[in-house]
């Protein structure tokens, strides 16, 4: 295999925008994920919300990168035809009192050179946000707020730089990590073969303590945060124009009243600290707690609404992102704690890992030939239909249509398929097969042929998302 | 022996208490017309049911092909049947009411397509 | 741009039932269509007997009932069906956009009959409290996936609803070398036949318990248990199982009409837009598919009443 430069441990959203970044360089580059799929981990769940940056610390990385990076997202979305839409956000405010706070966040947030920000009246909100509640008094808008879909970005991101010359291996757990300082080498030895690469980038999301323990460095921890979110459907899309928050709390930004990037509205999430970095259970409280808070916001939001629930866990460690290359173990580049605003930060988080890199020693030469663009994907369900009949003539898998609440044909399936996803949830992900209102009660058979005769393995091997989640137990064939 | 069990002759579903000695019903109460001993004597003496399941096929247009006892058969033979249900290949081409087993178990009903199957 | 009489929409008990009607009520321009490679809707999944006990005076089986109405249709050449056919838009002046491998197509329709059967409540929709992992099904997709795939979804199973569907997979599963552990039942009593929890629960010996439900569902990549509490006492216990089945419920499947902005009206079939109608599990859900014949032939007797006044 040969040593790499840079072996980038982890394809969640801040590993795929490294890996994309680097991948301009004339560098030998591997990315290592230990599920089945990218984006499996922490990026799985996150919310999809690009930050204008407000509620951060002037001097904080998380400020400083979150508006960098919501700069930065755009226009890496027009690059790789990933959909972004700028929706912008309010900050609400039920009591006179909490003007004071308001203007807090405010002068913070122009501080950080936050864009455009202003103070809303009850007129303004009468007017652009008419379901929001009329005991809302006033509020913080900030324009460069955005949505974007987060795993359909990761998918992108790393497509793109597979296109450009990166590896990527899958179901690579990363057991032992061996400092070979004389050779100026790691040896990363994971479940299935061992890596050597002259620089480890460890972007491993919840475990990322646990990697960076390996090369001795323990002077973080990683503590999940647990948070519950619903979804409702997709007929109350117009329930808000901007993305609704609270006055925040010392550990989370509160209940969200969201859009998203397919559709559906979401609430939550709630903020709760758990030991169990795999609990991703649901419950009855936070269901009642989410609800609490949406409605109050958006008084006619019920919960005969909801239509999907999940829960994500936030990586938290301390207070800031942890960037740093380790200088007693050179070569080594912690991308730790990579909780919210992660996903906006991320194209700029890529950028200071670059800087970290070439300080440490790394030349990086452009290449000659780097291909910056990627075609965007066509879905079906978001053409209109002069344009869907020319589609079809010219390729007539596009009107076999597979997934009818969404309206996916199985040319997309196909697609998803021919671009890495090996899972259920991964073609879920990639083209919203699944994820409509019948939840797979009408594909999920359809999507399995596809899957058998794609990849050519039996219907008993098809999992939800990876070994262990097996949808079927026998088969009766003759 | 006094034992349980629901008439299902009609939607009225009485409860019957059903006194059985040696595997024959000698006492009746909870039946609120004359079918409910009919029923009782029927589901405890020589209990038969429809067994409906499906066989695979081989070379036609569907997958599996829905099948059906012709008549009830003995309840206690519902598992043996299955297992020869799921011994089947059918590679001929069924309409519905075709014989797939004649004479299935031996037991003098027939195992018959429910489906087309070309 | 395509010109019909009559169309349609779903070729399911209620949509053949309707087809025929309109066609004996004097309609002979009728285009049939149909998202599947066959006609008979769900009934091509329904392999047990109890269907026609009402219309036919027979105890069939849910193919036998669907092959009735397609044998009567075979043999009209006034209907003409449009298989592997899916709707996709519905507009205020009747006109259907529906794609088929190749090619899309619009038809401008004088009079519609939507007849798109319903969609099952998923875990979803009803907030059980857990994980998600792989294992949890609603019922109908078990269905499918047992009797038209020759798939075996799961070995220990606990059913979350005693409907009629839930009870029949309880014993299509139990056939098939699975153990239904229990279903569990959030009334104090079934919806289903009393004649299903006889010959599918009491003859397996699975139990039934009346108001329970699931409090917790755990499992990491597949379903491993469930907590199951009384919702009287709050006592509870586990199960293990690798599959939960959901059987809560079914939801008339409108989305065509909504799009068009037309709203179903109080009388049987009739719509707010005139020369609209619907019927079968998509204008209500009904129990037996005998009542949604019956319906859905007024439903086609209807339109071919609608069409005549229009001359």
């Amino acid at each position: 295999m040969g040593t790499y430069d840079v072996l980038i441990i982890g394809g969640g959203i801040t590993g795929g925008a490294i890996a994309r970044e680097l991948s301009r360089y004339q560098l030998k580059i591997a990315l290592i994920e230990k599920e089945e799929e990218l984006a499996f981990g922490v990026s799985k769940s996150n919310s999809g919300i690009i930050h204008p940056g407000t509620q951060n610390p002037p001097d904080s990385l998380k400020g400083r990168l979150c508006v960098q990076g919501n700069q930065l997202t755009r226009e890496l979305a027009k690059e790789l035809g990933v959909d972004f839409k700028a929706v912008g956000e309010l900050i609400v405010i039920f009591k006179e009192e909490e003007m004071a706070e308001l203007l807090r966040i405010k002068k913070e947030a122009e501080a950080l050179r936050v864009p455009r920000l202003k103070i809303v009246d009850r007129a303004w909100l009468d007017k652009n946000e008419p379901n929001l509640s009329k005991k809302a008094v006033a509020a913080l808008y900030a324009p460069t707020a955005g949505i974007i879909s987060p795993y359909r970005m990761v998918y992108d991101l790393s497509e793109n730089a597979l296109k450009n010359g990166v590896e990527i291996f899958h179901l690579r757990k990363v057991i032992k990590i061996n400092v070979m300082s004389s050779e100026k080498t790691f040896e990363v030895v994971t479940s299935k073969e061992a890596f050597r690469s002259r620089f480890v980038i460890n972007a491993a999301g919840l475990f990322a303590d646990e990697i960076s323990k390996m090369v001795g460095v323990d002077d973080f921890v990683i503590k999940p945060r647990k948070g519950e979110e619903f979804l409702l459907d997709k007929k109350r899309e117009h329930i808000t124009n901007h993305l609704l928050f609270p006055l925040p709390s010392p550990i989370s930004k509160g209940i969200l009243v969201i859009k998203t990037s397919d559709g559906n509205p979401m609430i939550g999430p709630t903020a709760e600290d758990i030991e169990d970095k795999a609990d991703l259970a649901t419950s009855d409280e936070g269901l009642k707690k989410v609800l609490e808070g949406a409605v109050k916001l958006v008084p006619t939001i019920s919960d005969n609404d909801i239509i999907a629930y999940f829960a994500g866990l936030r990586p938290v460690a301390g207070d800031d992102f942890i960037i740093r290359h380790e200088d007693k173990i050179p070569g080594f580049i912690n991308v730790a704690g990579i909780q919210s605003p992660g996903l906006t930060a991320a194209p700029a988080i890529a950028l200071m890992v670059r800087d970290l890199l070439k300080k440490s020693g790394l030349k990086l030469n452009k290449k000659l030939i780097f291909h910056p663009h990627r075609r965007r994907t066509t879905h079906l369900f978001a053409l209109p239909f002069s344009r869907t009949k020319k589609l079809i003539q010219k390729d007539p898998a596009f009107g076999e249509i597979i997934c009818r609440c969404e309206m996916v044909s199985a040319k997309e399936v196909r697609d998803a398929i021919g671009r890495g996803a090996t899972t259920l949830d991964g073609i879920k992900f990639r083209t919203r097969a699944q994820a409509g209102r019948c939840h797979g009660g009408f594909c999920t058979t359809r999507i399995m042929k596809i899957m058998a005769e794609e990849l050519k393995i039996p219907l008993t091997e098809i999992t939800k998302r990876g070994r262990g989640s097996e949808i079927i137990k026998e088969e009766r064939h003759g | 022996m006094k034992k349980k069990i629901t008439c299902i002759d009609c939607p009225q579903g009485c409860q019957l208490e059903v006194d059985v000695e040696n595997g024959y019903v000698v006492g009746l109460s909870g039946n609120k017309c004359p079918k409910g001993e009919v029923y009782a004597k029927q589901e405890i003496e020589n209990p038969m049911r429809i067994l409906a399941s499906t066989v695979l096929t081989r070379a036609l247009n569907i997958k599996m092909v829905p099948v059906r006892t012709s008549r009830p058969i003995p309840k206690s033979k519902l598992f043996e049947a299955i297992e020869e249900i799921k011994k089947i290949r059918l590679s001929r081409p069924v309409h519905v009411g075709d014989v797939i087993a004649p004479n299935f178990l031996g037991l003098g009903v027939d195992l018959i397509s429910t489906r087309d199957a070309i | 741009m395509d010109k019909r009489d009559l169309v349609v929409v779903g070729a399911g008990p209620a949509g053949m039932a309707a087809a025929i009607s309109a066609f004996e009520s004097g309609v002979k321009d009728i285009l049939l269509l149909e998202r599947d490679q066959y006609l008979g809707g769900i009934l091509n999944q329904c392999i047990h007997p109890g269907f026609g006990l009402h219309y036919f005076k027979e105890d069939l089986t849910g193919p036998e009932y669907a092959d009735r109405f397609m044998k009567k249709i075979q043999t009209l050449p006034e209907i003409e069906i449009s298989l592997r056919s899916f709707a996709v838009n519905l507009t205020k002046g009747k006109v259907l956009i529906y794609l088929k491998p190749g090619e899309m197509r619009q038809v401008k329709a004088k009079a519609l009959i939507m007849a798109t059967g319903c969609r099952e409540r998923t875990r979803e929709m009803v907030h059980i409290p857990g994980t998600r992992p792989a294992g949890i099904y609603s019922a109908g997709l078990a269905q499918k996936m047992i009797n038209l795939e020759g798939l075996l979804p799961g070995k220990e199973i606990v059913i979350v609803g005693s409907g009629d569907i839930g009870l029949i997979m309880a014993r299509r599963f139990t056939l098939e070398g699975a153990k239904v552990k229990a279903v569990i039942e959030i009334q104090k009593e079934t919806s289903g036949l009393i004649r299903n929890v006889v010959q599918c629960l009491e003859d397996f010996d699975i139990p039934l318990y009346f108001r329970h439900k699931i409090s917790k569902l755990y499992g990491k990549d597949r379903v491993e248990k469930v907590e199951v509490t009384a919702v009287d006492t709050g006592s509870r216990f586990e199960l293990t199982c690798d599959t939960v089945l959901i059987s809560v419920g079914l939801i008339p499947e409108n989305e065509l009409i909504e799009m068009a902005g037309v709203k179903i009206a109080g009388e049987v079939n009739k719509t707010s837009l005139p020369g609209l109608f619907v019927c079968g599990n998509s204008y209500k859900v009904y129990d037996l598919v005998d009542w949604v014949t019956r319906d859905s032939a007024k439903a086609g007797e209807a339109a071919a009443e609608y069409l005549r006044d229009l001359k």
